[in-house]
């Protein structure tokens, strides 16, 4: 990948980490008042069902993590086990892929 | 005085350390330990120096295990009890001893674009560059830099990533962009970016922790990276 392209991954692992900052505090502020009255499936799916402030904040934190976690993983393999190159990009951008599926797989699981 | 015992890497990199009895004095520096090991005991020994006052950047091991300018550590700061590990840097090529080669590390000076590059000549007038200039402060902070490459031994990642510039050449590159004279501006943000340059530090500062000189090239990189992202939005990278 040239200059401009992992300059550009920079930016946008930068921009996903400050995105998952806020994202980690309204989720477990959340989960701190949530669970004050005793916590249920049926309370959570109260809340979420139907509503689309909670669909749009959870679909944000799963992109977020799309985007921030391949990344960091991308320096882990290339530091660690020495996995450069096309093949290390194709397989991270599978596991960005599996890694929305599975989180907006969650986000509808409690939406819909 | 009570005697110093000393173990000293010999040999290249499958040798092993090698110990000797050194006696202990007053104001003694790692590097008069070395010195008096080549000088009285064993004369094959071989290690670099040239300066002895912290000005040279060549007298650079491993001393208990961390990077540091033999010239100007005390023994008596570093020593565990009676004892002395000596090795050669880490991260470089060992040729004999406590000698390293030392040519990658200043290659990656010079693919970091270490070089000034200006515009004038020498028949024009001397540029004058206000000392009050938030360029030419940021400059200052890491500008007094003498090559030692303990930064670059400290680093884990160049361990990790044998291509990473490393902190010193980083740290002249972030030097040179803040120098207002300089006209090869955008040449050297592509230079110092991606996986081989300032966007593969870790921020663990063991730079800045190691650098004989209190310098952050910690800070320098960030300054790089600041400047790569604004570039890049721009277009101009």
């Amino acid at each position: 990948m040239n200059v401009r392209g992992e300059t550009r991954l920079w930016i946008a692992q930068r921009a996903s980490a400050a995105v998952l900052a806020l994202c980690v505090l309204v989720h477990l502020a959340t989960i701190i008042y949530a669970v004050r009255g005793g916590l249920t499936g049926a309370e959570i799916l109260a809340r979420t069902r139907g509503n689309a402030a909670w669909f749009a904040f959870y679909a944000i934190f799963v992109l977020a993590v799309t985007v921030h976690a391949p990344i960091g993983l991308r320096a882990v393999l290339g530091e660690w086990l020495g996995w450069r190159g096309r093949s290390r990009d194709i397989a991270l951008v599978v596991f960005a892929m599996l890694l929305a599926w599975l989180g907006m797989r969650a986000v509808l699981g409690v939406f819909r | 005085m009570s005697a110093l015992r000393v173990r000293v890497w010999r040999g290249g990199a499958d040798g092993a350390f090698r110990e000797y009895e050194v006696p202990r004095r007053s104001s003694q520096t790692v590097l008069d330990v070395v010195t008096y090991v080549q000088r009285q005991l064993d004369a094959t020994l071989a290690y670099r120096y040239s300066c002895r006052v912290g000005m040279c950047g060549s007298c650079a091991m491993t001393v208990n295990g961390a990077p540091r300018w033999t010239c100007r550590t005390h023994v008596d700061k570093v020593a565990r009890g009676d004892r002395l590990e000596i090795a050669p840097l880490r991260n470089l090529p060992l040729i004999r001893d406590l000698v390293t080669d030392m040519r990658e590390f200043f290659d990656k000076w010079a693919r970091a674009k270490g070089q000034f590059r200006g515009e004038r000549s020498r028949r024009d007038a001397v540029a004058r560059v206000s000392p009050d200039s938030a360029q030419r402060r940021l400059a200052d902070v890491n500008i007094e830099c003498i090559g030692c490459a303990v930064c670059y031994s400290a680093c884990d990642v160049v361990a990790w990533n044998p291509q990473y510039l490393g902190p010193a050449a980083l740290n002249r590159a972030w030097t040179l962009a803040n120098d207002e004279r300089d006209t090869a501006q955008a040449e050297r943000l592509r230079a110092v970016a991606g996986d081989a340059g300032c966007h593969a530090c870790h921020t663990h500062m063991s730079c800045t922790e190691r650098c004989p000189k209190g310098l952050s090239p910690t800070a320098g990189i960030s300054g790089l990276k600041r400047a790569v992202a604004v570039a890049a939005l721009k277009g101009e990278l």
